[in-house]
């Protein structure tokens, strides 16, 4: 038999102020099975608690209905009292009376306070019907996966590694770095970037928690928070890089050179490679779209037909120690973890997509991050900024901003964030290489937020003397050896060209090709720009809404190194912190299937945003749909689809919600 | 002495306002003003306001600036600005309805030559059909008073046979029939929309 | 089904005067590539600059008569000047709201229908999809066409439904089928000066000129054009721009509908280079294709 009590607040004057409570508390006196009923002022207060606690133990209470705000404000606290005073928290039932009825109803009395009464009238007739309930505990592997080896995921994966947890940090390309190793400097310091980042590189391969898997991708993710298993392709190398040195023989003399992808086309590397003399690890792989051996390979499984080319093998043959492996596979690696970082980070977006700006053609027109590998003494020229077509110095340089970012046009809205800084720091730079360089930038804002950046700037303006116009290009074309760009000069409101010996488009950011599909594995949300999103853009900017996955970095959205590196050590803190208990407590309010009523449709599988739903065959042979109740995040919407009302979920159960609606009739 | 200073007048909707954004179905307040529409057009360097500058007018209520510009009759209807703005506005479509905002008005000087020529145009194939160039050229040398106006090519053209003497002779066109019609249609729209002013 | 061997042809008001040449070669090549031009009857202008630019009814009524006209004779509506082929796309599309089709159905007095079967094409792409049927008799051997699209055929890129608007391909694929060099320059499809020759000549002189330096820059022998408008601007006027700019440019502006009749054998008398201002017979007597 329950004895419910009500416990109405009156939230200082926020609920008070809108209705009668004294209304309220005499017909919550009047309702079924209520004991008693009473108010406070303000109920989430340590004497308004206490007065609950007192209320249960005076009156016996088995039920518990507090009206008062809105549960995603208290009920944890709420439930913390219910159970202090010795009843299952799950025993307690919220009717938001305060952003459900005071707050949108003030401007009538009458009417809140019968929408109150009613609000507790379902309340009670809910809370009648449950049941207590109790949290299930499950173990966590403490082992982090951190995917993406930029200077984020290397940030985590030290910070992780340093608290005394073991890691896995993965990464697609060859070697980690990322978009820090391509860059000459960093702003607003002008650090070297190599030089900042290189350390920390190999700090993580010589960690001994930290074990990094290169050339690797995710193939498939599953579980729950604590306990993933993720299965991970390694990329076949065709080098076998438990008995290479990294001598570097091998790349010195392979004649097959292709475009380097580091220098974004700007020099030539060999088929068998490091992307740079830095690479961690400093050993090749062998580019199988491109190795003569691997396409006379082809031509044999092809039939032999036409002209043999040649087999080469030259790698093979001076490799000091035997370590190319030409049938080497991709392999599966399985492995389990407790928590996830993605720190996938940026590209560079593709400037070809500007017929108006040439599309590509013009090989003086180029991007932001092409001039950072003209500027690096380690980069395709040595440091010289030459144009690429003639390897003459430009005297001239025009920078365009804003490309690839805040144009709807060509589907991207949003601001890239470091541009107008890269752009300040290329004229710093190229006036550091060049004291007779004149650079125009061409603008539509400045924004310079960070700390230092607005003295950065002027900088730029002061003492390399660029010259910024407002206004945004419509058209670059050559003309004889220069390249003209068509601006309006809208300060002074008049059209204007600008003869430009070089052209260096500011190009955005953004995520990763294959972000999307990666996001998808893990059942972590995306936007339209493939950007992750985060659990709340102010609040959790580390956390997805899948527990126990953490996002980092510029796979997020725009930012920069520092703003990357925090996020880094912020999503280990999460896992650290994830990590300090054995074991996790679930929350009980999830779905559970009557495997006698379970038909075996599965609709719940396909409706369930969590893919929390399983199904597995019964001894007497059926199918039937089961509930991880780890991953359950109790929404119901598998209640919902389910055809013959199979399943339930528990704290919100059907009985419950239609004896709520049939309270209001009585 | 204190000069003149124009005044901003922030009205939320002006008259040329409310019917340029009706034209082209957007709100001209979309615009940033990066001025990418000015450096792409091929006649912004001979515009008293150039298109940015334009859009900047109607935004800020700044009409009397707007009666009396030449850029939108200057403006070629090439579309490389609507085809290149970032926020795809349609500038080209704003030009547009500049134009048919002014139409009605008394040309001033730098926007008669343009008036006249689009108003001989339309004369020229009103009666016949089919546009009448030599008819066009003379009328609008005399009254424009440039008597010398493309005449070099006129004897390179008739060597050539590429220009008709005479206007066609439109069979079967009722091209009158159809200005009849129009005018007819725009008085009763003009009327509907007095008779349900209050 | 719409019929992709017979087209409504709608010549334009230049056809008979200032581009005769262009409107003869079309229906020489056309015929020749076994396409049926069936000209409308009783077509009016189609407004071009001007009745757009002062009376917006007006502007759409003209060119959607023609459409009317090739509705009835149920076959897609080609037109070979760019600037018609525009007002036309332009008069289909406003007619798809309901309060301006119904006003011009009023004007024409006849129903005007939501969804119209047939389309609007441009010269240009009936050409290309007939490319292959082209007899390759004479092909332009080292002959570097740069080719003018002219600013309205690729914009509003919704509307007019043509390719890239900043670097379309389809003129230089044919000129390619016809075993000649397209250049790549980058001025493909900016504008000429259009319709202010009569206004503010000055205009014209300064874009076209702009267009055949850059053309001339990227190593064009001639320029290929599709469009009457463009063609004057380049051809006619090239004398007076050499002046103004004190520069002899020469480069003679060819319709490419004079360069498929030139490679697909055609006689050249009746190919009517004799019409353009600037001869071009210097050149393609140099390079031996006549």
């Amino acid at each position: 038999m329950a004895r419910v009590g009500v416990f109405i607040c009156h939230c200082g004057t926020n609920i008070s102020g809108a209705m009668d409570i004294t209304r309220v508390v005499e017909a919550a006196r009047k309702m079924p099975m209520v004991v008693t009923a009473s108010d406070n002022k303000y109920t989430c207060s340590e004497p308004g608690q206490a007065s609950v606690r007192q209320a249960i133990a005076d009156n016996k209470l088995n039920r518990v209905v507090i009206a008062a705000c809105s549960p995603r404000m208290h009920e944890p606290t709420f439930r913390k009292a219910v159970a202090a005073a010795g009843l299952n928290p799950y025993l307690l039932e919220i009717a938001n009376i305060r952003e459900q009825c005071s707050w949108v109803h003030a401007h009538d009395r009458k009417k809140a306070t019968d929408k109150a009464i009613e609000l507790v009238k379902i309340a009670v007739a809910k809370v009648i019907r449950h049941e207590p309930l109790y949290p299930r505990e499950v173990p966590v592997t403490k082992r982090a996966l951190v995917i993406g080896g930029g200077i984020t995921g290397i940030q985590a994966a030290l910070d992780i590694a340093n608290a005394g947890h073991e890691v896995v940090l993965l990464e697609q390309e060859p070697t980690i770095g990322g978009r820090m190793a391509q860059l000459d400097k960093t702003f607003p310091t002008l650090d070297c970037s190599a030089c900042i980042l290189t350390p920390k590189m190999v700090d993580v391969a010589n960690h001994p928690n930290i074990r990094l898997i290169t050339y690797a991708e995710i193939k498939e993710v599953r579980g729950f928070v604590g306990n993933f298993k993720v299965e991970i392709m390694q990329k076949a190398r065709k080098v076998d890089h438990t008995k290479c040195t990294g001598c570097g023989t091998c790349w010195q003399k392979c004649p097959e050179k292709s475009p380097s992808e580091f220098d974004l086309g700007l020099g030539n590397r060999p088929s068998i490679y490091i992307p740079f003399a830095q690479a961690v690890p400093a050993k090749p792989v062998i580019d199988t779209d491109h190795c003569r051996y691997i396409k006379y390979l082809q031509w044999v499984a092809d039939g032999e037909q036409g002209k043999k080319p040649p087999e080469c093998r030259i790698c093979e043959k001076i490799c000091p120690t035997g370590s190319i492996a030409w049938d080497q596979e991709p392999q599966t690696i399985t492995e389990e973890f407790g928590a996830v970082v993605v720190a996938t980070g940026f590209q560079v977006y593709d400037h070809r997509h500007y017929e108006e700006y040439g599309g590509g053609a013009y090989p003086d027109v180029i991007s932001g991050m092409q001039l950072e590998r003209l500027m690096n003494a380690s980069g395709p020229t040595g440091g010289e900024i030459i144009r690429p077509s003639d390897g003459a110095h430009p005297k001239t340089v025009a920078f365009v901003c804003c490309v690839g970012s805040r144009d709807q046009a060509k589907g991207r809205t949003y601001c890239s964030k470091v541009c107008c800084m890269y752009t300040a720091k290329h004229a710093i730079m190229l006036k550091e290489h060049d004291p007779h360089v004149q650079c125009y930038i061409f603008y539509i804002d400045v924004r310079a937020g960070g700390k230092d950046f607005e003295e950065f700037y002027l900088r730029a303006l002061d003492d390399a003397g660029a010259i910024y116009i407002k206004g945004r290009p419509s058209k670059i074309y050559q003309d004889g050896k220069k390249m003209i760009v068509l601006v309006e000069h809208a300060l002074m409101g008049r059209p204007i060209e600008v003869a430009a010996d070089l052209v260096v488009l500011a190009t955005g950011m953004e995520p990763r090709t294959g972000a999307d599909r990666l996001a998808q594995k893990l059942n972590i949300s995306y936007n339209t720009y493939h950007f992750l999103v985060e659990a709340h853009p102010k609040l959790r900017p580390v956390e997805t809404q899948t527990d126990g996955i953490f996002v980092a970095g510029a796979c997020v959205g725009p930012r920069d190194i520092p703003e990357s590196v925090a996020q880094g050590s912020a999503a280990a803190a999460k896992v650290v912190g994830l990590f300090s208990r054995d074991a996790l407590v679930t929350d009980p309010v999830t779905s559970v299937v009557n495997r006698d009523r379970c038909i075996g449709c599965l609709l719940c599988i396909a409706v369930c945003p969590y893919k929390a739903i399983d199904c597995e065959t019964t001894r007497d042979k059926r199918v039937v749909a089961v509930v991880n109740e780890s991953l359950c995040k109790g929404c119901g919407l598998c209640v919902g689809a389910c055809r013959p009302k199979a399943v339930d979920l528990r704290g919100f159960t059907s009985q419950q919600i239609l004896e709520e609606v049939n309270s209001l009739w009585s | 002495m204190i000069s003149a200073v124009s005044v901003i007048k922030p009205q939320p909707d002006t008259k040329f306002r409310s019917f340029v954004e009706a034209h082209i179905g957007q709100s001209i307040s979309q615009c940033y003003q990066c001025g990418k529409c000015t450096a792409g057009c091929p006649v912004a360097y001979t515009m008293d306001l150039t298109p940015r500058r334009v859009i900047r007018a109607l935004q800020l209520g700044m009409e009397n600036e707007l009666e009396n510009s030449s850029s939108m009759w200057i403006c070629l209807s090439c579309l490389t600005c609507s085809a290149r703005c970032p926020r795809e506005i349609d500038i080209a479509g704003v030009m547009e309805a500049l134009r048919l905002a002014t139409a009605g008005n008394k040309p001033s000087p730098s926007q008669k030559k343009f008036r006249l020529f689009h108003e001989l145009f339309i004369m020229s194939f009103q009666f016949s059909g089919r546009a009448y160039e030599l008819g066009l050229g003379v009328a609008y040398n005399v009254l424009s008073g440039h008597l010398l106006n493309m005449v070099s090519i006129i004897p390179g053209m008739l060597r050539r046979g590429k220009l008709a003497c005479l206007p066609h002779r439109g069979q079967g066109s009722d091209i009158q029939g159809i200005f009849n019609r129009v005018d007819a249609l725009k008085r009763k729209n003009n009327e509907q929309t007095q008779s349900s002013k209050p | 089904m719409i019929e992709t061997d017979r087209y409504a042809y709608y010549p334009g008001c230049c056809a008979k005067a200032s581009a005769k040449e262009y409107d003869a070669t079309t229906r020489l090549v056309c015929q020749a590539l076994g396409i049926e031009l069936v000209e409308l009857e009783n077509w009016v202008c189609c407004g071009a600059s001007s009745a757009h630019s002062v009376d917006k009814l007006l502007g759409i009524t003209l060119p959607a008569q023609e459409l009317q006209s090739a509705a009835r004779l149920n076959l897609d509506l080609v037109a070979s000047c760019s600037l018609c082929f525009s007002r036309l796309k332009i008069a289909a599309h406003e007619l798809k709201n309901e309060n301006i089709r119904n006003q011009v159905s009023e004007i024409l007095n006849e129903k005007i229908p939501a969804n119209p079967r047939n389309g609007v094409k441009h010269l240009l792409q009936v050409l290309e999809s007939h490319m292959d049927k082209i007899p390759l008799k004479k092909p332009l051997k080292d002959l570097k066409v740069a080719c003018y699209y002219g600013c309205l055929l690729g914009r509003p890129k919704e509307i007019a439904e043509f390719e890239d608007e900043e670097n379309p391909q389809v003129m230089d694929k044919i000129i390619s089928r016809l075993g000649g060099e397209p250049v790549e320059w980058g001025f493909k499809a900016e504008c000429c000066g259009g319709s202010h020759i009569f206004t503010r000549q000055d205009i014209v002189l300064k874009l076209s000129h702009r267009l055949l330096y850059q053309a001339k820059q990227a190593g064009a022998d001639c320029l290929a054009v599709v469009c009457p408008v463009c063609h004057s601007n380049l051809d006619a006027m090239q004398k007076s721009i050499d002046a103004e700019y004190k520069d002899k440019v020469d480069l003679p502006a060819l319709y490419i509908t004079q360069l498929i009749g030139l490679a697909a054998g055609l006689p050249v008398k009746k190919l009517m280079f004799d019409k353009l201002f600037v001869d071009p017979i210097p050149l393609l007597r140099r390079k031996g294709l006549v």
